[in-house]
């Protein structure tokens, strides 16, 4: 088996026409592969990130993550460009849906693309797939324990994230969410919504919630990781996107 | 979770980050996931002038730490006189 891999910066061409930062990892050699746009936690685009990167490029996917942060900060460190980005209230939606349809685009140009992409997000970064779903056209959505897809903040929240209640009917392919029990944001109860409105609405979906779990566990450098539902949860994302970007 | 709380202050004075010394004119705290501590939720400040992204001066204190920072800064200020505590800034 040829496991050799290609990873690095590339830049692309981002919402409102600014080039943009991202990282690239995907198999050196293959053909027919599918894509994946994976946005990254609040935190940035920071090593973890790019170690998740490059594990779905270990399962035969072409990634691309974008930074999100490029703008605010170019060339910074990825916690020093986070802290800017959360100081002026985080990454507008319009400006994220450019952003990762971008990437999306990026990925389908690659020569040995089939065609089908997949984008995964983990905290912030699970609000902001749902939010790429409902407004591109892409073939499957993993939302990681995001927050505010479900609920409204209070007036004076300091980051621009609302509820994405009323953009769900728009969701143009089948979503995998996976969550901790344990969480708050988003808690059970929120998690029970977007299965209510994903079913009211007739879209495919699964979500998973793990007890023994809550906010980013499958953060391995962080106290919260869980290896076992993170174990779990990676093994339910390699089915979910064999069955959504494979190339059958 | 991520918390998402940020309040905002506006600031006078300087810091030394990585480049030296810097004017500070914002500070950012939130209680939110670290960077480099080793705790799930940490009492973040992040202090920032002019200058560039990197320039930022950032601490990550657990709760009780940053109480006690909190008091210590109080009791700091408390031993003063008054009249030392107004400017003018040079």
């Amino acid at each position: 088996m040829d496991d050799a891999m290609t990873a690095g910066t590339i830049s692309i061409t981002g919402a409102g026409g600014d080039r943009i930062e991202a990282y690239y990892a995907g198999p050196s050699s293959g053909d027919r592969l599918g894509g994946v746009v994976l946005i990254h936690h609040m935190p940035g685009y920071d090593r973890w990130s790019k170690e998740v990167a490059r594990r779905f490029a270990a399962d035969g996917y072409h990634v691309v993550l974008p930074n999100l942060y490029s703008r605010e900060a170019p060339g910074a460190d990825p916690d020093d460009a986070a802290a800017v980005a959360r100081a002026r209230g985080g990454v507008p939606d319009e400006r994220l849906v450019g952003d990762v349809g971008a990437a999306a685009a990026h990925l389908r140009g690659l020569p040995s693309s089939n065609g089908k992409v997949a984008v995964i997000g983990h905290c912030s970064g699970g609000r902001q797939a749902v939010l790429a779903g409902c407004n591109l056209d892409l073939q499957g959505v993993v939302d990681c324990y995001g927050a505010y897809v479900i609920g409204t903040p209070a007036a004076d929240f300091p980051v621009r994230a609302g509820g994405l209640e009323d953009q769900l009917g728009n969701l143009s392919c089948p979503l995998l969410g996976l969550f901790g029990a344990e969480d708050s944001y988003p808690s059970p109860e929120q998690v029970a919504e977007l299965d209510r409105l994903l079913t009211e609405h007739g879209k495919e979906h699964e979500l998973h919630s793990y007890d023994g779990a809550g906010h980013a566990f499958f953060c391995a450098d962080r106290p919260s990781y869980r290896p076992k539902q993170a174990v779990d949860g990676y093994a339910k994302i390699a089915d979910f996107f064999t069955r959504t970007i494979g190339d059958s | 979770m991520c918390t998402y709380n940020t309040e905002h202050a506006r600031i006078t004075g300087s810091g030394k980050g990585r480049t030296g010394w810097v004017p500070l004119t914002d500070a950012t705290v939130y209680f939110d996931h670290p960077v480099h501590a080793q705790a799930e939720h940490t009492l973040n400040i992040d202090l920032t002038g002019t200058g560039a992204a990197g320039d930022r001066i950032a601490v990550e204190l657990t709760a009780e730490s940053a109480r006690a920072l909190v008091a210590a800064i109080e009791r700091a200020l408390g031993k003063v006189p008054a009249d030392l505590l107004e400017g003018p800034w040079r």
